[in-house]
């Protein structure tokens, strides 16, 4: 407890809302202990007779009068090689163990407790280090290369660093400076940590999800939000992403949702190799678990405890993602604490400041040289769920405005078993162009004009349809309906990925483009054949299924490629045979 | 539970809708229980809903009509509600807020538990993977309930839903594992209430039932208690007792209206609708007790009945109920008004974690082929059917045409059943096979061959097969 020795005392509870007096010194943001059972909560506004608290846990049973004490420091996760394959609750205190029912105040054991990690020194005594070089490494279960590094702010000569062999969570690794450098290491989570400098991204994550890489990617170090209604498949995205993407770190926060989907993705995890490393998936993975049955403002914190493990390893120099499900949830308990203490409201009762928290959320992704001269990126993916599906409600809205990505799922899509149900129309990505010319250094030149082409042949097929609801499709010129079959083909052939498949949950880069490729040369063959006079309802008849179901069935590219020269083949003779002879 | 005496505050403030304000209090807690004694004895029930010095907001469960501010004393309890749970609750009709209803003691057992319970650990949660069986054929071979699953049903106004929660209630099994129902009526009208216990009477006079109703006429506030009485008890039957428990709750508007009450009466700010802004987060934190835990036996599974005011799905209590649950069950006035009984409509319907708790070992090998065969053409033939409006039914192809019989066979042989009526899983594929026979073999591309060979009907022409017309004569009660 800090020394400002004086007595505080709770004064009123209402929810999470508590007021304390008497507490001399606190600080904004700075974390106390109410009542006996010690109950965590954060100073959020101070005046002259008491300070406002947010409790994060459930306060039943606390009573004007009860003790509090100030902790001293703002609220702080830690951070350490326990949370690789680990379970955590919003404030990042181990769920695993905690029992089956979480009582409120129950000592969570400390992290890692009971553990022990293989240290391999980097630095020896007398070696001058700064801030972000790497003291030493820990072996840890998975392929992630974990580094203790030289925390910011600390600098200088090093002393007394661990020799080789396995080290306590709670261990100091050396001082640096004069300053003890522990193995697990704490960080005021609402900080964002600092970096050298901020890289202008490029390089997509590839998350094996073909309407994702082909159309809609996010650069390494971008953002991206997923506004869908419920039953439009935003949790299985992102789960699916989760599990496939070539991400070295991912951080889940489940943020005040479902509990048997997060318990369903953690046996997943667990059972699921990762295909480039061949370790465990969940190795590789921390989750950060607050689901919607959980104190509610513990939710606002889990968001910024997900991003400050996410920049914990991003020092480390790795490519780390933050999966967000989801920020109106966030938004909720930021709108639940602002309603009881009285604030102002803006949109829809959310608070004013909702806007800017948002951003500055969306703030902590980046592509960065490190402090200790490595490149690291934190990329954010964050569910929205907009009440009713009203994509202009305040949290969908904002969070549209700040992001580089959108992925917009589609209701009559999701209805019509389209899944990812990811709406060409309602989407975007801003950073196409860069993501363009780095395909473009790195082996896929290609990779811009395919993603015009299947925009395009996806925008006219809509346009034709739209029309042929009016006309009916046999009263279109032969032209529309090609391009109505083009989109079929592209849509059930290309962007159409079964999340329970077997061969196709994840999509190699190289097949997802052969696939589109596939796709548009067999439209465009189809095209010809219809301008050089083949009746289009002959074409139309023809059997496609070979190439619509080369995304299950076709393993390899070569595969596809084949799959689509026979079908272009097997179209051609229709042009021969009508020149052969006219049709009976 | 005899304790001393603990001190009683007479010091009321202010009341106003169900609130009462108390000056003078120490020593009370937030959510704290609250007796209140009138002066002709009555006595009520409340919550702590803020202490601020020596000021209590309590909420009187059963309202502050006819009490004098000048005469009422409140004790306190000197901790959150906590209730005595235990298999003593099996077979008994209480209130909303679990007083006997019944005519026979208060219901007691060996331990007690709080009514808000604690969060489920999602790191001891086993993901759901066995059904429960419902006996209602549209429900379990389309939407399969899972052990530990939350999946409402949403009806608009004037739909059967109570018939068919209580028939589900009356009929659900667990495979001959140890199973009870929990009942929750929340301002139900007297001929509902009576029509719920009807139908549950046996269940009830087994011993594998627990019913609390809130009626219509009761305190508004007491709804706010009763489902969190009905987890509380359901939740001691399942991870205490080793049961599968299945909870039904309906009607949840009215639970939320509640809510909104008290919120309004709060002067809270309101979201939508006039809805309080926690609501998602207050129904989360009951559909949520649902599940199974590693290392306890039982399961707890819920099915929240709700009516979609206006029938209008995006209204803030289906929405965010469906945001927190998995799947819906939703009936449609459509089939209501040709007949039909349940009127679910499938392919609104969806049990999201179905395809874990049904097919081989679980089910039955066919079951989940035969489930997507028969949605996928459910869903052509309501294409075949936008057409035919369009162009009329004769102009259809021939295909089109068995598309449609395909839908009216579906809806007459598998969907209709009488309230009373449980069918066991073969008789649900049985007829879900004959109706799979109305359409030509070549339709049928989701089933394997083999199984198409050993179960696709004989001559599945549009005759149907040889039991047809026996089957339609049963189902219509």
């Amino acid at each position: 407890m800090t020394g400002t020795g004086s007595a505080g005392r709770i004064s009123r509870v209402s929810g999470p809302l508590v007021e304390v007096s008497g507490l001399a010194g606190l600080a904004m943001a700075e974390v106390v202990e109410l009542g006996e059972p010690r109950l965590p909560g954060e100073v959020v506004a101070i005046d002259a007779l008491r300070a406002t608290v947010q409790a994060y846990e459930y306060t039943g049973g606390l009573a004007p009068g009860d003790p509090v004490a100030a902790r001293g420091a703002p609220l702080s996760a830690p951070l350490g090689p326990h949370l690789l394959g680990g379970i955590f609750d919003g404030l990042l205190r181990p769920l695993a163990g905690a029992g089956p029912f979480l009582r409120p105040g129950a000592a969570a054991a400390p992290p890692g407790a009971g553990r022990a990690f293989p240290f391999t020194p980097r630095a020896r005594d007398g070696d001058v280090l700064a801030a972000g070089d790497a003291l030493g490494a820990v072996t840890v279960a998975g392929a992630v290369p974990y580094l203790v590094l030289v925390p910011p702010g600390a600098a200088g000569e090093v002393r007394g660093i661990s020799p080789a062999g396995d080290l306590p969570a709670g261990a100091i690794v050396a001082t640096v400076g004069g300053r003890p450098v522990p193995l697990t290491g704490s960080w005021p989570v609402r900080t964002p940590r600092p970096v050298a400098e901020r890289l202008e991204a490029g390089e997509p994550l590839r998350t094996g999800q073909r309407v994702v890489d082909l159309l809609f990617p996010v650069t390494l170090g971008g953002t991206s939000a997923v506004p869908g209604g419920f039953g439009t498949g935003k949790t299985v995205l992102l789960q699916q992403i989760t599990k496939w993407c070539d991400a070295d770190v991912i951080v889940y926060v489940g943020c005040g949702e479902r509990g048997n989907e997060l318990a369903e993705m953690l046996t997943e995890l667990s059972a699921l190799a990762d295909p480039r490393t061949g370790g465990r998936l969940a190795d590789r993975t921390v989750v950060i678990a607050n689901t919607s049955n959980m104190p509610m403002m513990a939710r606002e914190a889990s968001i910024y405890a997900g991003a400050a493990v996410a920049e914990h390893f991003r020092d480390m120099g790795l490519r780390v993602v933050v999966v967000a499900d989801s920020t109106s949830r966030w938004a909720e308990a930021l709108r639940e604490f602002s309603s009881r203490s009285g604030e102002m409201p803006a949109e829809e009762g959310y608070p004013a400041g909702l806007a800017s928290a948002l951003a500055a959320f969306y703030e902590r992704a980046g592509l960065v040289t490190t402090l200790g001269g490595r490149t690291g990126s934190v990329t954010i993916i964050a569910a929205v769920s907009p009440p009713g599906g009203d994509m202009t409600e305040p949290v969908t809205a904002y969070s549209v405005r700040f992001v580089r990505t959108l992925w917009t799922l589609d209701r009559d899509l999701a209805y019509a078993r389209h899944y990812p149900a990811v709406s060409w129309e309602g989407s975007f990505c801003r950073d196409a162009a860069a993501i363009g010319n780095w395909y473009a250094r790195n082996g896929d030149p290609g990779w811009a004009h395919r993603r015009e082409r299947l925009a395009a042949v996806l925008v006219q097929a809509d346009q034709a349809a739209a029309l042929a609801e009016l006309t009916g499709a046999t009263a279109l010129p032969a032209a529309q309906r090609m391009a109505i079959l083009a989109g079929r083909l592209v849509r059930e052939g290309v962007l159409q990925q079964s999340a329970i498949s077997a061969t196709d949950a994840s999509c190699e880069p190289a097949r997802a483009a052969a696939l589109a490729d596939a796709a548009l040369e067999v439209a465009d063959a189809c095209g010809r054949l219809a301008d050089r006079g083949v009746p289009a309802d002959l074409i139309e008849r023809q059997d496609f299924s070979a190439l619509l179901r080369a995304k299950e069935e076709a393993a390899t590219p070569e595969q596809v490629r084949g799959r689509a020269g026979d079908l272009i083949g097997r179209l051609s003779s229709l042009e021969a045979d009508r020149e052969g002879g006219p049709r009976s | 539970m005899s304790q001393w005496a603990r001190p009683e505050f007479t010091a009321v403030e202010r009341l106003r809708g169900p609130l009462a304000v108390l000056r003078g209090v120490t020593g009370v807690g937030w959510d704290e229980f609250a007796t209140i004694r009138l002066d002709g004895g009555e006595v009520r029930h409340g919550l702590v809903l803020e202490a601020d010095d020596d000021l209590a907001v309590v909420q009187v469960l059963e309202g502050t009509a006819g009490i004098d501010p000048a005469r009422m004393a409140v004790e306190f309890a000197g901790s959150p509600l906590r209730i005595e749970v235990g298999t003593a609750w099996l077979g008994r009709v209480c209130g909303g807020r679990g007083q006997p209803r019944d005519g026979g003691p208060p219901v007691t057992g060996p331990v007690t538990a709080p009514v808000a319970g604690y969060p489920v650990n999602p790191a001891a949660r086993l993901p759901p993977s066995e059904p429960v069986l419902t006996g209602v054929s549209v429900i379990d071979e389309l939407t399969t309930v899972v052990r530990g699953q939350k999946l409402p049903v949403f009806a608009a106004p004037g739909l059967p839903h109570l018939e068919l929660a209580a028939q589900v209630a009356a009929q659900a099994t667990a495979g001959g594992e140890p199973f009870c129902v929990v009942f929750a009526g929340m301002g139900l009208t007297h001929a509902d209430a009576a029509a719920v216990r009807a139908a549950l009477e046996d269940r009830l006079a087994a011993g594998e039932l627990v019913l609390l109703l809130n009626l219509a006429g009761d305190p508004v506030i007491e709804r706010v208690l009763t489902p969190r009485v009905a987890l509380t008890v359901a939740e001691h039957l399942a991870f205490t007792e080793g049961r599968h428990v299945l909870v039904v709750m309906a009607d949840m508007t009215s639970y939320c209206e509640a809510l909104r009450e008290v919120s309004a009466a709060r002067g809270e700010l309101p979201a939508r609708r006039g809805y309080p802004g926690y609501l998602y987060s207050d129904l989360a934190s009951l559909y949520e007790r649902c599940g199974r835990i590693d290392g306890l036996p039982g399961s707890l599974t819920l099915i929240p009945v709700l009516t979609m005011p206006a029938g209008d799905i995006t209204h803030p209590v289906p929405d965010l109920t469906g945001y927190i649950t998995e799947g819906q069950i939703v009936l449609s006035p459509g089939l209501h008004a040709r007949g039909i009984y349940p009127p679910v409509d499938a392919l609104s319907s969806l049990s999201r974690l179905m395809r874990r708790g049904a097919g081989p070992g679980r089910t039955r090998d066919d079951h989940l082929d035969v489930a997507a065969q028969t949605l996928a053409a459910l869903a052509a033939a309501r294409r075949a059917g936008e057409l035919a409006e369009l162009i009329g039914e004769e102009a259809l192809s021939e295909t089109d045409r068995r598309y449609s019989e395909f839908e009216r066979a579906f809806e007459d042989c598998l969907v209709h059943q009488g309230p009373g009526q449980s069918r066991s899983l073969d008789e649900t594929f049985r007829l879900a096979w004959q109706v799979l026979g109305k359409l030509p073999r070549r339709e049928l591309t989701m089933i394997p061959a083999d199984v198409l060979d050993a179960r696709y009907p004989a001559g599945g022409g549009p005759a149907g097969g040889p039991a047809g017309a026996d089957d339609r004569a049963e189902a219509r009660p």
